[in-house]
């Protein structure tokens, strides 16, 4: 394989990602299955860059899952992104930053929507402006929040306390990406790397150490792809791509998957709980699970952040393999506590532990 | 015959056109970018259908220009036309400025850059080639993978950059089918249990003599066809290419191991015909090659008077049409002078 052949790739597909200055939302799951990612990502951008980071607490979810779910129409979902736009505008804010895969599929989507049928804008203007008087203006950038994170990947680098790299063998640690269709999927333009050969959590991996593994059924969906979780009846399939992806990256002995989008994780976390108690098939090595974490845990961990502060604990797929290879330090007896000692309920069932 | 006439590019239509023009008593300049002449034919090694050495057309074109009338200038690329009331100043990136009565361009084509279609990995994974980079293989005399080990499983993507929206490509490039057919018999006598797997769209086998060919490979060389397109190509842990494709006739998704995959790169117009076009203000077709004033009656002529074209610059051809096309040019010059129009 020549790395070269995709540096050229991703030369072509370095999207622009704003410095400072950003409108945050948020998405509509992150906080419940991951409450420390989005945490982390405001703590670092405010507090460790210093930037700029303005989140409106009248944000609402983007809809998406019900857009593809086929209960919002397309109409809706347009001026309920629009409504986004216009507190971004009354804010006083150009550049957007989006939580969520699916909500940055969106986005790109409906802004794409809009350049190819001005009809579509100007009703969607009048729309936002009957319902609620608003008005609105497109984003000057729009990254993702990953975008963000690769923009400031050396950064973290340079701050690093924890590389990604075995401490017992010295080897670069196997981490699996997992950019999420709706990144780049349907406009290559909007992912940093393009959709064939991404690099915006490559990008991550390699200035924190580790090694990207290329496995066959790397670009497949992870399992969610909304209808075949969201009706009941088609969850055989959700469950079957999930396999698919995981019998593919099993040869590759994968230390961890990295994902970008909340539902992947949460599919790639927790059917391999399910594989686990369906017949005790487990897809890392030497007997265990593979962790999934989210690239906010991934760089909190980098930066030496305690691992319970930043919720990789509530996966169902446990970090301790992987903070052991890595050689980080954590308290067992703390896990489940809160800020202040207080013992919380410890869930049952969790893999790796 | 008299007159001064500049050909721009010496691939086959310019040098047969060269050839008939110098014989015809005119004065001729002929440029060309590449340090040497033939264009893509020299890459080739057989040429269908009749798998004739592809040596022996460029010795052809090399007599047809071997003529005291014929100046040849090799490395050399065209900046600028000027058209000055008939009168031609055809500007070359040394500096020079050569004058002219009438012009052929004959640029040719380019290859379409294979990178372009990303989800197929061509230069990435070490084993997808392009059916220029296996006539390179067969001149050698061996089919090799990356690590020199003999291939036994090879497939070839058929359409790569033609009749695709995606990289905006409406046309058919009309060659590649058949040099499909054409590499994957070489292919059977290279490596005789070797497995061949041509995936197309349509097998457009239009030319002389094709459909016959497509006919031997099946029953003589057991060629398998599969009518879909080739989705995503990636590579395991054991270095083989995993591909999926969309069998078509059989209505389901197919997942296929292999040892090396050929790209059918199409064709596009060339880089150098694009810059002479803007240069010049000659009209580009939907095809984004030169568009000729008539598709019937006026193939040859281009949107500015006492400009020709020659060749694959105005559409895909094979070499019988190349040639036949550079002829027909070479008429519609000669009634050009000989009216004294200009």
């Amino acid at each position: 394989m020549k790395t070269e052949g995709k540096k050229k790739i991703w030369s072509e597909y370095q999207k622009e990602i704003a410095d400072d200055h950003f409108f945050y939302v948020r998405s509509c799951i992150r906080q419940s299955f991951f409450p420390g990612s989005e945490q982390f990502f405001l703590h670092f951008m405010r507090n460790v860059l210093e930037k700029d980071v303005y989140e409106n607490p009248s944000h609402t979810t983007c809809t998406g899952i019900g857009y593809h779910g086929d209960i919002v129409p397309l109409s809706t979902i347009m001026t309920v992104v629009a409504r986004h736009f216009a507190l971004m505008k009354e804010a006083g804010y150009k550049n957007i930053a989006i939580s969520c895969v699916t909500s940055f599929g969106i986005y790109t989507e409906i802004i794409e929507t809009w350049k190819h049928y001005p009809e579509e804008l100007k009703k969607t203007r009048e729309y936002l402006f009957k319902a609620t008087g608003r008005e609105f203006d497109i984003p000057e950038n729009m990254a993702h929040t990953s975008d963000i994170i690769y923009k400031f990947r050396n950064e973290i680098a340079a701050k690093a306390k924890n590389l990604l790299v075995n401490k017992k063998t010295g080897e670069p640690l196997n981490v699996i990406e997992h950019i999420g269709c709706h990144y780049s999927k349907m406009f290559p333009k909007y992912g940093v790397g393009g959709a064939e050969f991404p690099n915006v959590l490559g990008g991550m991996i390699e200035a924190w150490g580790g090694r990207v593994v290329d496995y066959p059924e790397r670009r497949h969906c992870c399992g969610f792809g909304f209808r075949q979780y969201l009706v009941q009846a088609n969850r055989g399939y959700s469950l079957s791509n999930s396999v698919k992806k995981f019998n593919s990256m099993k040869p590759y002995k994968p230390d961890l998957i990295l994902t970008n989008c909340p539902g992947c994780n949460m599919f790639m976390d927790k059917w391999q709980y399910t594989m686990k108690e369906m017949d005790g098939t487990v897809y890392g090595d030497n007997g265990e699970s593979i962790p999934v974490l989210t690239y906010e845990e991934l760089a909190g961990l980098v930066m030496g952040y305690n691992p319970w502060d930043l919720g990789v604990q509530y996966h169902m797929v446990q970090s301790e393999p992987l903070l052991r290879k890595i050689g980080i330090d954590y308290e067992p007896d703390n896990k489940f506590k809160t800020k202040d000692g207080r013992q919380m309920p410890v869930p049952k069932n969790l893999i790796n532990v | 015959m008299e007159g001064r006439i500049v050909i721009v590019g010496a691939g086959t239509a310019g040098m047969e056109a060269a050839g008939q023009l110098a014989r015809s008593g005119f004065l001729v300049t002929l440029i060309e970018k590449e340090t040497t002449t033939g264009g893509h034919v020299k890459n080739w090694y057989h040429l269908f259908p009749d798998r004739r050495d592809s040596s022996e057309v460029i010795s052809y074109l090399d007599a047809r220009i071997n003529h005291e009338n014929i100046t040849l200038l090799t490395g050399k690329t065209v900046d600028r036309i000027e058209n000055n009331h008939g009168s031609f100043l055809v500007s070359t990136n040394d500096g020079s400025d050569i004058k002219a009565d009438a012009i052929v361009l004959s640029t040719g084509f380019d290859l379409f850059r294979s990178e372009r279609k990303e989800e197929y990995g061509y230069g990435i994974y070490d084993n997808v080639i392009t059916s220029a980079d296996l006539e390179k293989m067969f001149r050698k005399g061996e089919i090799k993978k990356h690590n020199e080990e003999t291939p036994e499983k090879i497939g070839i993507v058929h359409c790569v950059g033609s009749r695709d929206e995606k990289v905006g490509n409406l046309y058919c490039s009309k060659l590649c089918c058949v040099t499909a057919v054409k590499q994957a018999m070489e292919i059977k006598e290279y490596i005789s249990n070797a497995k061949v797997f041509c995936f197309y769209m349509d097998m457009r086998m239009g030319g002389a003599h094709y459909e016959e060919l497509y006919r031997e490979s099946q029953e003589k060389y057991g060629i398998n066809y599969i009518r879909g397109k080739v989705s995503e190509v990636s590579e395991n842990i054991n270095n083989k290419l995993v591909i999926k494709v969309e069998d078509t006739l059989a209505g389901r998704p197919l997942k296929m191991e292999l040892d090396m995959l050929v790209l059918m790169a199409g064709m596009e117009m060339s880089d150098g015909a694009e810059n002479i076009a803007e240069s010049a203000g000659l009209t580009i077709g939907e095809n984004h090659f030169f568009s000729p004033v008539d598709n019937h009656f006026g193939s040859n002529k281009g949107n500015m008077e006492g400009i020709f074209y020659a060749g694959t610059c105005t559409a895909p051809m094979n070499i019988t049409e190349t040639i036949s096309h550079a002829r027909s040019s070479v008429l519609e010059v000669i009634g050009y002078m000989n009216k004294d129009v200009r």
